[in-house]
């Protein structure tokens, strides 16, 4: 058990900015650019934590309070899943409120901090990410309610263990909802393209960007290294439900992970150098396509 | 032989394509129309043989529906070449002429169908062809009425196919062999799963009701009706729902067939009150007289879905006034077409005083009005009088009485449209566009309306006998 | 051959979600061309490869997929504004609608008294949910050309239904149906032309003035 909430944790630290650099590698080579080295995220790290922090005079604990959950809550959220093969080592029946819920509160206290500075712009921020991810939320029960009748168990270590591959033999159409389903999931909930843009500078269009438009320091470390790492835990689910194999090596299975999830960057990286970010009166209605899809995937496998 | 019927005109369809002059792609209609009726009563007289092919004959049913069709079809041809000549310049006859021969074949083949989908690709044919033909006007109203028909009978002609396919479902299901021809249908028809058989009834009754015109499901008629040219709603209103009524009563043979006769018999019945009592409430202060007889055209279908859903004596009254209905409304249309052009109008505040002004066409208007309504010496009124003597004699007193009611309410309705704008003088701000009664465009309606007095009058025993077995067809389960 | 059929059916529900959810003609347009060639390969996976089938399924994806998706693309080349309005009873509430149509399909076919090779497959459901999804498409939208491609995609859901009796329909008939579906298309486009041109819009509210 030690062992593996070790491995799980060390593999999230050290990997997890990887992803942001693979991903910003892949839109540069679609812009035919050459694009900042794929270390940057972490150099990007070691800056950020070596400088001192600028609070405002108006905030309160709160202020600080959102950066530390979104940096806590994906590691405490990594030990619920398996990483690939990797099982998980916390597991218990009903986990998956938890997991939903754990990343419920690190928003809310982003959310709570985004309000506390006072700024306007910040507060229209955090309406339009709240409303987005009250959407999504739907999706991702579905979701769990679909691996949780194929598996025929409660806890995600079950409902991502063993079991998969013969899951997606008796419900492989529903599994393939289901995975499109996912990966909606994690553009939206990582604020990735087509419903937010991360490099744009102008605070009229970000949504989760302004609400951590205060941050400076090693709080917007905190931040930066906190959304890496939810990435890397929702991608590790679509990456386990991607790849449902396993060999007998504990080695192979974590090189077969990280190799999937380094696809999955790729992917997120080419979806944002092909699409772009969709009007706001669109976003309510692709994302309740998505519950709609994931509610036929949940009928197909319930008849 | 009965394969010429179809096929002829399609014929003269290719050559109107590649005729030059106008006049000649005219006078085609009428040449073609003429023929199809001289093989028609050929076929009725018995002087054809059956044809080898087992998707194609001519029963009862369809001799009476095709001897209807054909009819019509050329008497409305003979008026088709005046009203051409006089819309020379502005709309031409390019589409006008193929279209209305494509759309006589189409009425054929369905009336010779001996397999359902042989039927419905008729009765589809016929929507797709009557298109433009409701477009010739080429205003802003045709559009408006041609984009409902389109999309309302398509609708309906899918949901039509779908009940096709229920039925040769129920076949599948019932464990018998799968074939939509009629004859194996009705011999089968005891074997078959009866919820799909139910099923399948519904959505036949729903899909040909709609290109028939019964309500709930009329709604494009008194828009088609009105705006069409009133050659096209002659055919409209006589031929194709005639056709369309057909295929209704195939599904009712095959129900019969099953023995479940009495649900499609009350299924009728509902829709054919439905009809009447919307027809009543429609016709009262209709100004347009298109409208009117659009509405009129509802009422009839009304008439006969309930001719068919009490049965016995009704059913051959129904038949008897298939045929008068497809005469009596191609002479109403075609004298209306008369006065129309005289007033360049439809509508009751601008026409007055049509006796004056045309009095043959506004004659034959009226006597059509008095033939329509049911009042003697014309063949309505006999056919009409028969569904009532049936129906009370089936002991159905209050369908009776409700159905005698409302078609004095129809009568009662249509008249005070019909006899303000033929009595009176035409004052002197009606607008006249010249046109005064001539022989070519009097003739058919006269020949129709002469027709209708005829059948009131004498009914051959041929056509007595016709009518007989064609009852038989959907009375008893054979 | 189960899975590939089962992949197609379930390919077309996701379309018919797509169709109502989007308010690009043109996109709409490419979608039900692209269920109707997904649908041809029906006839080929489930009475396998003969000559019936072959002809039937050639048949159907060159007018579903190509012929008809090019007659409406003729139709509405002169339509400045490719946009659908909001329909009558707005986007989010037409897919609700959708999906709750589609899961009443897949209840309402497990009552259905079915013949014994055909229960539990997804063809039933499939085909009277596509039925409903054209049918909203129908009565929803306000623009002439999506409720065009709401009757197409009706006449998919019926395909889907006569594909599994293909055995009653004679090669003649079922491609007199096609032919016949293309004509009518055919007329529709020059119909939908025609009302581009004469209010400059396809919005069908402005066809409103016969009354009464």
């Amino acid at each position: 058990m030690i062992t593996g909430i070790l491995s799980h944790i060390v593999l999230l630290l050290l990997f997890s900015p990887l992803l942001l650099g693979v991903i910003g590698k892949t839109k540069a080579l679609f812009a035919g650019r050459c694009g900042a080295p794929l270390l940057q995220p972490y150099f990007d790290l070691r800056k950020l934590f070596g400088k001192g922090f600028v609070f405002s005079e108006t905030t309160t604990w709160v202020f600080l309070a959102g950066p530390i959950l979104a940096a806590a809550v994906p590691l405490l959220a990594a030990l619920l899943i398996p990483f690939g093969a990797l099982a998980a080592p916390v597991s218990f029946s009903g986990d998956l409120i938890l997991f939903v819920y754990l990343f419920g509160l690190a928003r809310f206290f982003t959310a709570a901090s985004a309000l506390d500075t006072g700024s306007s712009f910040e507060g229209m921020g955090a309406a339009r990410e709240v409303t987005f991810a009250c959407l999504v939320e739907p999706t991702v029960l579905f979701v769990f309610i679909v691996l949780a009748r194929l598996s025929g168990s409660l806890s995600l270590g079950g409902m991502f263990g063993s079991t998969l591959a013969a899951s997606w033999l008796s419900g492989g159409p529903a599994l393939g909802l289901v995975l499109v389903c996912l990966f909606v999931v994690l553009l939206a909930e990582n604020s990735r393209i087509p419903f937010d843009d991360p490099n744009t500078h102008l605070e009229l269009t970000m949504i989760h960007e302004v609400m951590v438009l205060d941050h400076s320091g090693p709080a917007f470390g905190m931040i930066l290294y906190g959304s890496a790492m939810k990435l890397f835990v929702l991608g590790a689910l679509l990456v386990r439900l991607a790849l449902p194999w396993q060999t007998g090596s504990a080695l192979l299975d974590g090189l077969l992970f990280i190799a999937g999830m380094l696809l999955l960057a790729v992917m997120i990286g080419a979806v944002e150098s092909t699409m772009a970010r969709l009007r706001l009166v669109r976003i309510p209605q692709l994302l309740i396509g998505t519950t709609l899809i994931a509610l036929f995937a949940m009928v197909l496998v319930l008849r | 032989m009965l394969v010429l019927l179809i096929v002829l005109p399609l014929a003269l369809a290719a050559l109107s394509l590649v005729i030059p002059a106008y006049q000649g792609r005219s006078w085609i209609l009428p040449v073609g129309g003429g023929l199809h009726l001289a093989l028609t009563l050929a076929v009725l007289t018995g002087h054809v043989a059956p044809s080898g092919l087992s998707w194609i004959a001519a029963d009862a049913l369809g001799r009476l529906v095709l001897l209807a069709v054909s009819l019509l079809f050329f008497l409305c041809a003979l008026y088709a070449v005046p009203y051409l000549r006089f819309h020379r310049e502005d709309r031409g006859n390019r589409i006008i002429v193929p279209c209305l021969l494509v759309f006589l074949s189409a009425m054929t083949l369905a009336t010779l169908a001996r397999h359902l989908g042989l039927l419905w690709l008729g009765v589809e044919t016929t929507t797709v062809s009557s298109a433009p033909l409701i477009y010739y006007n080429r205003n802003r109203l045709s559009i408006e009425a041609t984009w409902k028909y389109l999309l309302i009978c398509s609708v309906g002609i899918a949901l039509a196919m779908l009940g096709i396919l229920f039925v040769a479902y129920s076949a599948l299901h019932g464990g018998a062999p799968v074939s939509l021809q009629l004859d194996d249908l009705l011999r089968e028809a005891p074997y078959c799963s009866r919820p799909w058989l139910h099923a399948g009834f519904v959505f036949l009754l729903v899909g040909f009701g709609t290109k028939m015109g019964l309500a709930p499901l009329h709604t494009w008629k008194p828009d088609a009706y009105g705006e069409a040219p009133a050659l096209v709603g002659a055919l409209l209103a006589g031929g194709l729902t005639s056709v369309a009524f057909l295929g209704i009563l195939r599904g009712v043979q095959i129900m019969g067939a099953a023995g479940d006769l009495a649900v499609a018999r009350q299924a009728l019945l509902a829709m054919g009150l439905l009809s009447l009592l919307l027809a009543a409430v429609s016709v009262i202060r209709q100004p347009d007289v298109k409208r009117l007889l659009a509405y009129s055209s509802v009422e009839n279908m009304g008439i006969l879905a309930v001719g068919v859903g009490i049965g016995g004596v009704a059913a051959f009254g129904a038949m008897f006034h298939l045929l008068n209905n497809a005469l009596t409304k191609g002479g109403l249309f075609l004298s209306v077409g008369n006065i129309q052009r005289a007033y360049s109008s439809k509508h009751i505040s601008e026409v007055r005083g049509a006796l004056s002004r045309v009095p043959v066409s506004a004659a034959l208007f009226l006597a059509g009005f008095l033939a329509i309504s049911g009042s003697p010496p014309f063949g309505p009124f006999l056919s009409e009088f028969t569904i009532v003597r049936g129906t009370f004699l089936a002991g159905h007193y209050v369908v009776g009485a409700v159905f005698l009611l409302l078609l004095v309410t129809v009568f009662i309705g249509m008249g005070g449209t019909v006899l303000p704008m033929t009595q009176g003088e035409p004052s002197a701000e009606l607008a006249d566009s010249g046109y005064r009664d001539t022989l070519l465009p009097v003739l058919p309606p006269l020949l129709l309306l002469g027709c209708v007095l005829l059948l009131g009058l004498y009914l051959p025993p041929k056509l007595r006998d016709l009518f007989h077995r064609a009852a038989d067809l959907v009375e008893v389960a054979r | 051959m189960l899975e590939v059929n089962n992949i197609l059916l379930l390919l077309v529900i996701l379309i018919n979600f797509f169709t109502l959810g989007s308010a690009r003609l043109g996109a709409c347009i490419r979608a039900v061309a692209l269920q109707g060639a997904i649908l041809s390969l029906l006839p080929l996976t489930v009475h396998g490869l003969n000559a019936h089938s072959l002809v039937l399924s050639g048949g159907a994806f060159v007018l579903k997929g190509v012929f008809i998706p090019w007659l409406l693309f003729r139709a509405i080349r002169e339509v400045r504004i490719r946009r659908e309005v909001e329909p009558r009873i707005g986007f989010v509430p037409t897919m609700i609608l959708g999906a709750l149509t589609t899961a009443g399909s897949f209840i309402f076919a497990g009552y259905l008294p079915l013949a014994t090779e055909h229960q539990g497959t997804l063809f039933i459901p499939t085909a009277l949910a596509t039925l409903f999804t054209g049918f909203l498409l129908l009565i929803t939208r306000r623009k002439a050309i999506t409720q065009v491609l709401g009757y197409l995609m009706l006449e998919n859901g019926i395909f889907v239904f006569a594909v599994l009796l293909s055995t009653a329909m004679p090669l003649m008939v079922e491609a007199g149906v096609l032919l016949d579906l293309m004509v009518a298309i055919f007329v529709m486009g020059i119909v939908l032309n025609q009302i581009n041109r004469e209010f400059a819009t396809l919005n069908t509210e402005r066809l409103s003035a016969l009354k009464e």
